[in-house]
């Protein structure tokens, strides 16, 4: 067990490196720079600008300057169109909001994703499979920036207490909770039915049944454990990628969160919001698959 | 198990209840609330460029004069109460106000108007915007460390109270310029407590230690949420500023902004999408406005190209645009554009290339180019995916004489480097004037000016630009700007294609909120009158 966490933290930390060293030189290959403005800056006032981040060095001497900061100071750097901003901060501050509304929708996406799938595979070829498999098809197929507005309208222009967008009420969470939760409650749903009936159809399940072992209890003590292993493997990314924010959910809600950096910070040629980016969404993913392994080696025996 | 229900009915009825709107609350308190599309990218009104900035700083800075609620040519008096010019519009002297305060109680003084001149212009600094200044005397070579004495720009205090400048020439449009941000004085005590007067990113103007001398102050400020401005007790006429406080809200997405305004969420947004604007006209025209904007929009050809390098060939692609058709169909609340100034009461820009598609035709077939004939497929740029206008200019060209143009797309970024390094051949473009006056315009359109970017260059351009520099006499200046425009667009480096319109949603609660042409609207003049509720 030691041994597998110690190899998976090392092969993540190559991995990061790998990653952060690819986007150093990835940003710098985008055709324009943090400087290209609508009104062109004068070139004495370019000159200076560059000075104050670096940017006039050569590419070599900025990324090993930049690897210094970050492993000696964890100093992400600063933001070259915002003044003195740190990205630090960026992060610091829209990560709370982003982790809230992604615990809020990943809750959202077990309770209805979870049951939907095992009642689709225990109800096998039913009506109820039918809405199940429905319902996980349009959450597939229908994307947030449909679901969003929808709900926005319907739900946030009917009742007066649900605001159509905004971060500042106590109720603000549910939409773009739903909204999110929702799509990835499809993919739950679809992947434990899978999961489910592969495992019903397992001789050990036949055998409970023949000892007499009532219906609910072979699905909670014998089948849940090892059906759900295809969906706690995708829980994993998953979550990291919604507590990384959405772009789409954000801009439709108006959320303070992580995902519209991701979009502006590479429109603007933010170089170092989004190498800081990249690597906190690298390391969520890394630790998030992490954290998958090990529940997947505590809920299969075989994997011990 | 059985309690499902009830909690479920509960919660259906928390949700359900009828509640006072975000707005209603607001007009209630006193608070605007105001869509602002994005996150500052500072409040230091020395650094920022933008519109949504300029916004914030309104609130929060007071120059020397300020822009009249109503009228857009008019200066009223700011954190001056006197601003006089001599007779030659070159030296002008501000009398400051002896009860001007910064928000710390600290006194404004002309030494802090001299030392936020001195560090804009400090090339250490870095300022973007610092050109705005360069109509002061000397403040040019200043800027750009020709010179290293402040004493040689035209800068001088007389008195605590009292100090004098000259420009560069006769400027008698200096009140208008002076409305723009980069003018607004900077409180000295604060920036050198935090830094030194050159120093980039000095944090004096982080939120939490934001001193103003304008008629808010800061109260609280979350990044990418809100900014909220509240009264600033010691504003020198306090007692006269109706509204407690303004909230700027930094909503990206223009059909997010429409939704919250309708849910009651927002006093004022900041745009409306075309399609939101069909909608309100049915739905709810009261609070829809459409107003004029001093901006344009224009193709510029890239004149170091051919067949853009023949002027008849410029001429022909412009003529071919029908403007009218484009204003009524494609654009909302815009108007079509013959010139690249857009009129105001003091100018009527002159009257460059109108739709004569035969003419054109005619132009097309001298330059070498019968019935679009041999003419070379060239790309047409634009950073709007979903702008309909460059298709419906693209089947024009198809349709009057027969040129065929592709239509590239790039993001912005990527799209603002092809037109700057001249690697395009014709490209949508659109300018917002920094201030009420042709000046702001036509500069851009001289040899080696940044904004350019068409490769045009004309002497006699140039020498009627330089000539209204030196005149004193207000219509006689306006007639040099209008005949240098004239020989802009016969030339046609360019395309004007409209000027731009304003369409956006207001409050019916809103008073005291008139158009004005740069959307500057001074918030100490805004009131909020609670609406009677609307029956159903």
């Amino acid at each position: 067990m030691l041994r597998l966490i110690t190899s998976r933290i090392f092969q993540g930390l190559l991995t990061l490196f790998v990653l952060v060293t690819l986007t150093f030189f990835l940003v710098r290959m985008m055709p324009g720079s943090p400087y290209t403005e609508e009104k062109a800056i004068p070139a004495h006032i370019l000159e200076r600008m560059k000075a104050y981040t670096g940017l006039d060095k050569p590419l070599p001497f900025q990324y090993a300057r930049y690897m210094k900061n970050l492993v000696f100071q964890q100093d992400f750097g600063e933001l070259i169109r915002k003044d003195g901003v740190k990205v630090s901060e960026v992060i610091s501050d829209a990560f709370p909001v982003s982790l809230a509304l992604g615990l809020a929708s990943m809750g959202i996406a077990l309770l209805v994703g979870i049951p939907a799938g095992v009642i689709a595979a225990v109800r096998k070829n039913t009506p109820a499979d039918f809405s199940c498999l429905a319902f996980a098809m349009v959450g597939i197929c229908l994307p947030s920036f449909v679901i969003g507005p929808l709900l926005a309208v319907s739900a946030g222009l009917y009742f007066n207490s649900l605001n159509v967008a905004g971060w500042s009420s106590p109720t603000d969470w549910i939409m773009p909770a739903v909204t999110l939760g929702m799509i990835n409650a499809a993919y739950l749903a679809r992947l434990s039915r899978g999961g489910m009936l592969d495992v019903l159809n397992q001789d050990y399940i036949r055998t409970a049944k023949a000892k007499g072992v009532p219906g609910a209890r072979i699905i909670i003590r014998h089948a849940l454990r090892g059906g759900l292993i295809p969906a706690i493997a995708f829980i994993g990314p998953a979550f990291a990628g919604m507590i990384s924010g959405s772009f789409v959910i954000e801009t439709i809600f108006q959320i303070p969160g992580m995902g519209q950096h991701f979009v502006n910070a590479a429109n603007d040629r933010e170089f170092f919001l989004i190498q800081g980016l990249v690597l906190f969404y690298g390391f969520l993913i890394v630790a998030a698959n992490l954290l998958a392994d090990l529940a997947q080696v505590a809920i299969n025996p075989r994997m011990r | 198990m059985q309690r499902l229900p009830l909690i479920l009915s509960a919660c259906l009825l928390l949700v359900c209840c009828d509640k006072e709107t975000q707005v209603e609350k607001a007009t209630r308190e006193g608070i605007l609330l105001i869509g602002n599309t994005a996150d500052p990218k500072s409040f230091d009104p020395q650094v920022v460029t933008g519109v949504l900035e300029s916004n914030i700083n309104r609130a929060l800075f007071e120059g020397l004069v300020n822009s009249h609620p109503s009228e857009d040519l008019t200066a009223i008096p700011g954190a001056a109460e006197e601003f006089t010019p001599d007779e030659t519009y070159t030296v002008w002297t501000a009398k400051l106000r002896t009860n001007a305060k910064w928000s710390d109680g600290a006194p404004l003084t002309a030494e802090d108007f001299a030392f936020a001149y001195e560090r804009i212009l400090t090339p250490d600094l870095g300022a973007k915007y610092a050109e705005m200044l360069y109509f002061l005397k000397g403040a040019e070579d200043f800027n750009k460390g020709k010179s290293k004495d402040f004493t040689s720009v035209g800068i001088k205090i007389i008195d605590p109270h009292q100090f004098t400048i000259t420009l560069r020439g006769p400027t008698p449009y200096f009140r208008e310029v002076l409305k723009h941000p980069t003018w607004n004085p900077v409180p000295k005590h604060m920036v050198l407590k935090f830094g030194k007067i050159g120093q980039i990113a000095n944090s004096w103007s982080k939120p939490h230690r934001l001193v103003s001398n304008g008629p808010y102050r800061m109260k609280s400020y979350r990044r990418n949420d809100h900014i909220e401005v509240e009264r600033n007790p010691h504003y020198w006429n306090a007692k006269n500023v109706k509204l407690n406080g303004v909230r700027f809200l930094p909503i990206s997405n223009s059909y997010t902004e429409s939704r919250m305004f309708r849910d009651g969420q927002l006093h004022v947004t900041y745009t409306a999408a075309p399609d939101v604007v069909d909608y309100m006209k049915k739905h709810d025209p009261v609070s829809l406005r459409q107003e004029p904007y001093l901006g344009t929009d224009f193709y510029r050809f890239n004149n170091t190209r051919k067949p853009f390098k023949d002027v008849r060939v410029r001429r022909a692609l412009s003529m071919a645009i029908d403007r009218d058709a484009l204003c009524k169909s494609v654009y909302r609340g815009y108007e079509p554009a013959y010139a690249i100034t857009p009129p105001t009461d003091e100018y009527t820009p002159p009257r460059g290339v109108f739709f004569d598609p035969e003419q054109a035709r005619k132009l097309l077939a001298e330059a070498g180019y019968p019935g679009g004939k041999g003419f070379p497929r060239m790309k047409l740029l634009t950073s709007n995916r979903e702008a309909t206008q460059p298709v419906a200019v693209q089947a024009m060209w198809s349709k009057e004489i027969g040129v065929e143009v592709e239509i590239e797309f790039k993001e912005w970024t990527a799209y603002l480097l092809a037109t700057q390094t001249l690697d395009y051949d014709i490209a949508f473009g659109g300018w917002i004037g920094d201030f009420i006056d042709p000046l702001t315009f036509l500069e851009m359109w001289s040899p080696g000016n940044g904004n350019n970017n068409t490769g045009w260059d004309n002497q006699d351009f140039v020498d009627k630009l330089n000539q209204s520099f030196q005149s004193t006499d207000p219509a006689a200046r306006y007639d040099l700007l209008k005949e240098a425009e004239s020989i802009m667009l016969s030339e046609a480096p360019i395309a004007p294609i409209a000027y731009r319109g304003k369409n956006y949603l207001l409050h019916p609660s809103v008073k005291g909120w008139y158009p004005l042409l740069l959307d500057g609207h001074p918030y100490d003049s805004i009131e909020l009158v609670p609406q009677p509720p609307k029956r159903e």
